[in-house]
């Protein structure tokens, strides 16, 4: 058993309902107790989804149990079959129903549907929501393309006299992050360079598209935790290479297109050097000189956090003090990169122990997902959501893409927004001689929320009570009033570990800035 | 089983005449949460207690997902999440669950009752939580009181969580003689809730009044022969029965929604202790009032207008007799998850003659029906809302009914503004 407080991914078959409700004309079964219908809640509530997903629960209760729970199942099948008529018909079972052994997906082989069935084996006690996105595409993916025949040895023929070079976009999916419009922009820059785009999938795509995924020349795997091993097995099968880079960020998507050239024998040489994105002049304009080496911290999937290390470090010119994710299967992609830029990488599905790291680390910029971002409102940071999980307010009106050079732009402005606000403060403790600016009152555009416009105590010493603390001398107190609050509580708690750690008693200004000196190495 | 189902398999009679309402049961694809998501408020009602579910990451995401957002610091609420090597008898489910319990209580120290809550996995595994309670409760006697109750799916719906607690709690509670007379009000209500009924109840002279559950796990008010009891939420039939075993008497009553109901409510309550008719209308004039004056504006809104509910949280009946009697609402479809004939006997005598009652759930024909009926207002589950209002329907979803204060004459506005708010916004939004 695993104590479990927040879970930074469902269970698998979740994952497999968001490659169902991706697509066009396919419908899942699920062998799942009434509970499990919440799913419903998570693509109509969190993504505004118009319609249920394409999903029949068997909803067996214990008063079933006793008797034949396989009927259900079968009666499930029948109904959605008839009712729904779908091209495919996807059959799963969640936790509970996996204990039962019913076998749904052998049952609805010896249906006789009117459509393919594939059955997924979904390993609820030992896998989680990506990897059941994962596998129910590569499953899809396989069971619809398994019979083709591949070419004998391995080698793709060449294109056809006249034939424009395409792709495929595998991986976007319902309750991805950005997906529906890093589609879009993906589909932009791939048209810039003459690239055609023969299907994406799952999301928008019907069974029929999927067969014509060997058409293209390769695959765009644009998110590797739901489509990486349908790209192996592509390969394998069909020798179509797979492009691998994700273009998040004006240097990945440079590296994208690069590859993409590659792949389709395409010249991108003028998309790679115009690589339209203000983010580069707007990284180098004069009011970002504060950007340089701020101290940020990366939580998120492996192909946000990754991507959102080179965009830190290379494109906005932050130190990046921590890098991490939940994904285990793609844990080794986040390990390299970590090597990559000199820290420890952090592999948990346990949010406290984010929560440590990150109190800490002290950074100035968390970059998360929904977790980091409520510990780091806790903790008095900025944060900007990165990735999944992710809550409705992550699914925003606006055109707001992550992926190509538009998303870029996204990125700088959704990034340094949080750090704009700190630098604003920072003006504004200026005069906080000022009655308005009174250093205890909260900035006063929120001031409405508490009466008092007090400021809450964040800043507060976080000594343990149970050691005795150093005090502070009167004076040494005044003059960390000095330093901006927004680095004040990092400046009290490492001048107090300091005196401790030389068992000073009382702190002065001189104890002060020999701590400063310490840590400012 | 072959071909689909009858949509209706029985059809029921109230009363066993042609009055009152046409009770119907269906069997199919249910749209519930499972009884884990009473979880979500209860740990905010008992304040000193920690709900541990022994389940499955499922269980884990959906009251992280049911409760909306992830906004608290660390939620007095936690999964120990069952994995392949205790089903495989790799490990020992109870040494696991004594090790995990151990990190909780080492983790929340100020905790004084720990539930244990079991789930669909768990009894599938025949997990025995009730052994493992008294073990526990031993080991940490003192410190924390353990106990243990099922909020699984296969053997609850939604807020039948909170029955399955509550009845736990009531096994729990001290013996009180016969001759000491209290008033037990059942089922969880917002404090605010709370402390106007017991103004009320002061005011009228009925007293002692006890809450259960209380504010925290030292709240356990003894119980027994001289115990009236009032149920506050429809859903919790087996606490009820689990009160008449211990000797205490039902007070039958509609529940406290709306001015009549909560009117009604009281009355009972005063009956029981023989306060003179002129008292009680003395000390109820002032809010019922007040609650006819707020209502008066929200029923020129909802009158006439049809409404349908799908089977959710077991409050649809009172909300439904609410809705047509305060409110003038036409009610087209009842759902109910549950209907016991025995808690709901009040509210089913207040519903109109013919109006369908459905008990149980067919999902797909549920929603046919709802397309066939267009009716101006569907009160519906969280993950059903989104999509019918995408078909041009307008909806109130259910579960804010079980978060927000609904209760009491001083809440009867705020209850038809929830059904307001939906037709408000159809008539100003233009595109």
């Amino acid at each position: 058993m695993e104590l479990t407080f927040w879970t930074y991914e469902g269970p698998p078959h979740v994952g497999a309902i968001r490659v169902a409700a991706s697509m066009r004309d396919v419908h899942m079964v699920l062998h799942a107790p009434q509970g499990d219908t919440y799913a419903d809640l998570l693509f109509t509530m969190i993504e505004r989804h118009g319609q249920r997903p394409p999903v029949s629960y068997t909803t067996f209760q214990a008063r079933d149990l006793g008797q034949d729970t396989a009927a259900l199942v079968m009666r499930a099948l029948r109904e959605a079959a008839e009712r729904f008529r779908p091209k495919l018909m996807l059959v799963g079972d969640s936790c509970t129903a996996e204990l039962l052994q019913d076998q749904p997906g052998s049952l609805a082989r010896g249906a006789q549907l009117p459509m393919p069935v594939i059955p997924l084996e979904l390993s609820a006690y030992s896998r989680k929501e990506n990897w059941g996105a994962s596998e129910a595409f590569y499953h899809l993916v396989r069971g619809l393309l398994g019979g083709r025949a591949a070419a004998p040895d391995g080698q793709r023929p060449p294109r056809g006299h006249g034939e424009r070079p395409s792709v495929n976009l595998l991986g976007p999916s319902a309750l991805g992050f950005r997906c529906r419009d890093d589609v879009i922009e993906i589909r932009r820059l791939l048209a810039d360079v003459g690239v055609d785009v023969r299907v994406t999938a799952p999301l928008g795509a019907s069974p029929e598209d999927l067969l014509r995924i060997p058409d293209a020349d390769a695959n765009v795997c644009l998110y590797p935790e739901v489509a990486r091993t349908a790209c192996g097995w592509l390969q394998r099968t069909f020798g179509q290479p797979t492009i691998s880079t994700v273009p998040i960020g004006v240097g990945a998507t440079c590296d994208f297109l690069r590859e993409v050239g590659e792949a389709t024998g395409v010249d991108v040489s003028h998309a790679v050097d115009a690589a339209r994105s203000r983010l580069p002049w707007y990284s180098r304009s004069v009011d970002a000189t504060y950007l340089t080496g701020k101290r940020v911290f990366i939580f998120a999937d492996a192909t946000h956090a990754v991507a959102a290390a080179r965009i830190a470090r290379d494109e906005l010119g932050f130190d990046v003090v921590g890098l991490g994710t939940y994904s285990r299967e793609l844990a080794r992609d986040v390990r390299r990169a970590a090597q990559a830029y000199g820290v420890e990488p952090l592999i948990t599905d346990d949010y406290l122990e984010v929560e440590r790291h990150i109190a800490e680390l002290q950074p100035e910029l968390v970059l998360g997902t929904q977790m980091e971002r409520h510990i780091a409102k806790r903790l008095g940071i900025g944060c900007a959501v990165i990735s999944t999980p992710a809550h409705v307010q992550d699914y925003p009106a606006r055109y707001s893409p992550q992926a190509g050079f538009e998303g870029a732009n996204v990125i700088f402005d959704s990034w340094v927004h949080p750090l704009m606000m700190g630098l604003e403060e920072h003006l504004l403790t200026m005069f906080r001689d000022d009655f308005e600016f009174n250093d205890d009152r909260l900035p006063s555009h929120l001031a409405a929320h508490d009466a008092q416009g007090l400021r809450p105590a964040a800043n507060e010493s976080l000594a343990d009570p149970d050691t005795a603390a150093p005090g502070w001398e009167s004076a040494a107190e005044q003059e960390l009033k000095k330093v901006p609050f927004f680095v004040r509580g990092k400046a009290r708690r490492n001048t107090e570990k300091f005196a401790l750690e030389r068992g000073v008693d009382m702190i002065s200004v001189e104890t002060l800035y020999e701590a400063k000196a310490h840590y400012g190495r | 089983m072959s071909g689909p189902l009858p949509t209706a398999i029985h059809r029921l009679s109230a009363a066993g005449c042609d009055c009152g309402p046409d009770l119907h049961q269906e069997h199919g694809q249910r749209a519930v949460f499972c009884g884990l998501t009473s979880i979500v408020w209860l740990h905010r009602k008992i304040q000193d207690a920690f709900f541990l579910v022994v389940g499955s990451r499922t269980c884990a995401h959906l009251i992280q997902s049911a409760a909306g957002v992830m906004i608290f610091a660390e939620p007095r609420f936690a999964t120990a999440v069952l994995q392949d090597r205790d089903l495989a008898g790799m490990a020992d489910c109870n040494d696991e669950l004594d090790r995990v319990v151990a990190q909780v209580i080492a983790r929340r120290p100020e905790i004084r009752t720990l539930f244990l809550v079991s789930s669909c996995p768990s009894e599938v595994i025949k997990l025995d939580l009730g052994t493992a309670a008294r073990r526990l409760g031993e080991r940490y006697r003192g410190r924390v009181r353990v106990a243990a109750y099922s909020g699984s799916g296969i053997e609850t719906t939604f807020t039948q969580g909170e029955d399955s607690c509550l009845k736990g709690l009531v096994n729990e509670l001290p013996a009180a003689t016969a001759a000491q007379r209290s008033l037990l009000i059942v089922g969880a209500l917002p404090d605010i809730v709370e402390d106007q009924f017991q103004r009320l109840f002061d005011e009228l002279g009925i007293g002692p009044v006890h809450f259960l559950p209380g504010r925290s796990s030292a709240d356990l008010p003894a119980v027994g022969a001289g115990t009236r009891y009032l149920l506050a939420q429809p859903f919790l039939s087996d606490t009820a029965r689990a009160l008449d075993k211990r000797g205490a008497r039902a007070l039958d009553a509609p529940f406290p929604l709306g001015a009549e109901g909560t009117a009604a409510w009281l009355a009972a309550a005063a009956q029981a202790w023989d306060i003179p008719k002129a008292r009680f209308d003395a000390v109820i004039a002032a809010p019922q009032a007040r609650a006819r004056r707020a209502l008066a504006h929200h029923r020129e809104r909802l009158s006439g207008k049809r409404i349908s509910f799908l089977p959710d949280s077991q409050l649809e009946l009172p909300l439904a007799r609410f809705l047509h009697r305060e409110c003038g609402m036409r009610l087209l479809e009842v759902g109910t998850p549950y209907l016991d004939r025995h808690t709901a006997a009040a509210e089913l005598a207040l519903l109109p003659t013919g109006v369908r009652v459905t008990e149980g759930q067919d999902l797909d024909r549920q929603l046919d029906r709802i397309r066939a009926d267009r009716p101006d207002l569907t009160v519906c589950g969280l993950g059903i809302a989104n999509p019918l209002e995408a078909e041009g329907l307008r909806t109130k979803w259910s579960i804010e009914l079980t978060f927000t204060p609904i209760q009491g004459f001083d809440q009867a506005g705020d209850l038809a503004g929830l059904f307001t708010r939906p037709l408000d916004r159809e008539q100003r939004l233009r595109f």
